[in-house]
């Protein structure tokens, strides 16, 4: 309960130091999507029945194996899918009948690297910003090429640029407009991990200017890292949005191995009602257990084994990954 | 309306233009002098005066709507195709543009190209032929409508076009045999009574004819039938275009 009474402290703090362009107070629903379905010309029913809600000021990581629907979600709040049934409303606008008002306040960067190959970077991220409905304004250009590392290759053409280069000019664009909602669907694929580590500070930073954030991401490590709330999409199902630490508290299982002194060729019954199992040939015993279980089971392990004679030398826990979590999640479902 | 959003598209569009110069301009300065060789001295020196008209000035008119047909077409559909193709449409969806803005910016640009080039093609025939407009003010909105209405005829065929080979299609097949074919290089009087009567079916011939009207007062058709025409067509046109958008047939799915 700790970690949310931070994270209002934490909102409440920001709310006080950010401009007035958004309505509502931090941690109110920012986009809120109902009923929303979509179903593809070719019959394939991308998105089926999701609610969700984004609130003020957060991170929240879309999770979901290929072709799950994280795209066709983005795609229809930003105005580029349009939703076969159910309604999108960004900041108390509605996204189809006043999209002018909801995609001004909105920037995306998409996951495919689409470019104008013969632009110049600075070329491209003026264009973005005067297609959003905004003054010139190069001081804010420069902050953000600046902020991506771009500024250096801000006269070259996009063309000339790596592929990771070529993710961030997308994420330029997006932020020409000074957007208070961002989009960054898959934002570090193909950016390499020192470049990785500075675009999850420039999230951070731009969070703590009070953008919302939605990101998706194959790697679950970038969700663990940075997100507040998770969302996990599968088959066009939105099958859970969780506090990112409620989740990995609630879903997570914890292990404990125990270093043997001598090997074991296997379980003794004695211990048979512990879930146990031995690895490193023998020399490791490996202890599941629910954390959110009343009692671990631990004490009585180690009590156990010092009835049965097996000594150990040293011991250590692991907490299972949000990965983990995530495939025991979508695998269940099938 | 979010002008600013206008002229991004406009400006992006028009240094398109800037960096294809060469293309976008010497290759129809050319074209126009090769076909003044071969129509209007060639061909020309054997042809007698068309309704009291040299056959070199003639043909003027018609080959300014030649190229104002062809190069808006071409502009305005790849202007629109080659976002679609390279995929960096999806910002135009996501921008808070309305589809009036996005066509304003295309089509203004596409059409902005082809009166330029009109201009020049007309200073090139200049060189070769004495030229004489007895209602420049005609000729202009001629000129205007025109390349407005090809423009949002080429912004269609950007739009409708899933490849390469259907962009170069209706250009290749429709828009440039019924120029040829609408008395851009002759006066209907010289076809056979039947074809006169098939020629009357293309819509084209009204263009060249109007135009030709503004230069030096002579017509195939009534001016008011060739006013009538491009009106018919821009309605067309624009029907289309609010059709396309209404349904975001080949742009969104």
């Amino acid at each position: 309960m700790n970690n949310d009474a931070d994270a209002t402290l934490r909102h409440a703090d920001l709310d006080t130091t950010r401009g007035s362009r958004l309505k509502g107070p931090v941690g109110q629903p920012v986009v809120s999507i109902s009923n929303l379905s979509k179903t593809y010309d070719s019959g394939f029913r991308a998105l089926k029945d999701v609610d969700l809600e984004i609130r003020r000021g957060e991170i929240f990581a879309l999770l979901g194996p290929n072709g799950a629907g994280k795209t066709t979600l983005i795609g229809i709040v930003c105005g580029i899918i349009n939703a076969t049934r159910g309604t999108v409303v960004v900041d108390g606008y509605d996204n189809v009948t006043q999209y002018r008002e909801t995609r001004s306040r909105i920037g995306l960067a998409p996951q495919e690297l689409t470019t104008d190959s013969f632009e110049s970077v600075w070329g491209t991220a003026s264009f973005s910003r005067g297609l959003f409905g905004l003054p010139k304004k190069p001081a804010h250009i420069e902050k953000v090429l600046k902020d991506l590392s771009l500024w250096d290759k801000r006269n070259n053409r996009i063309m000339t640029l790596s592929g990771g280069m070529k993710r961030r000019v997308l994420i330029a664009k997006a932020l020409a407009h000074e957007p208070r909602i961002l989009f960054l669907d898959e934002p570090t694929a193909g950016v390499d991990v020192e470049l990785r580590h500075e675009m999850w500070n420039l999230v951070r930073a731009l969070r703590a200017t009070g953008v919302t954030i939605i990101l998706t991401t194959h790697y679950i490590g970038e969700a663990e890292e940075m997100a507040d709330r998770v969302g996990v999409i599968n088959d066009g199902e939105l099958i859970l949005v969780e506090d990112k630490t409620a989740l990995m508290r609630k879903l997570g299982s914890k292990q404990l191995t125990l270093q043997l002194q001598s090997r074991l060729d296997g379980i003794p019954d004695s211990l048979a009602a512990y879930d146990l199992e031995l690895a490193a040939d023998g020399h490791e015993l490996i202890y599941t257990y629910d954390t959110t279980a009343e009692a671990t089971g631990i004490t009585r392990l180690l009590r156990d084994l010092k009835q049965t004679g097996i000594r150990f030398k040293d011991l250590r826990t692991k907490e299972s990954s949000l990965e983990e979590i995530f495939v025991n999640l979508v695998r269940e479902r099938r | 309306m979010n002008v600013y959003g206008v002229r991004a598209i406009y400006t992006f569009e028009m240094s398109r233009a800037r960096r294809t110069l060469l293309q976008s301009i010497v290759s129809p300065v050319i074209a126009t002098s090769l076909y003044f060789v071969v129509f209007g001295a060639a061909i020309g020196s054997r042809i007698a005066e068309v309704e009291g008209v040299s056959y070199g000035s003639f043909i003027v008119p018609g080959l300014i709507m030649l190229m104002l047909l062809t190069q808006s077409v071409s502009n305005a559909s790849i202007g629109i195709y080659f976002p679609k193709f390279i995929g960096t449409v999806y910002e135009l969806l996501s921008a808070p543009v309305s589809y009036f803005e996005i066509v304003l910016g295309y089509v203004g640009a596409a059409a902005t190209k082809s009166l330029v080039l009109g201009v020049i093609v007309l200073a090139t025939a200049g060189l070769f032929v004495p030229l004489h407009i007895a209602h420049p003010l005609w000729m202009v909105v001629f000129l205007v409508l025109t390349a407005i209405t090809f423009s949002l005829l080429g912004f269609i065929i950007g739009i409708w076009a899933d490849g390469f080979e259907k962009l170069n299609i209706v250009p290749l097949l429709i828009i440039t045999p019924l120029t040829f074919l609408g008395g851009t290089f002759y006066s209907i009087d010289m076809l056979p009574p039947f074809w006169q009567k098939v020629t009357l079916f293309n819509p084209v011939l009204y263009l060249v004819s109007g135009f030709r009207w503004s230069f030096y007062g002579i017509a195939d058709v009534g001016v008011g039938a060739s006013l009538a025409m491009i009106i018919v067509f821009l309605t067309l046109c624009l029907g289309v275009v609010a059709w396309i958008f209404k349904t975001g047939y080949r742009l969104k799915a």
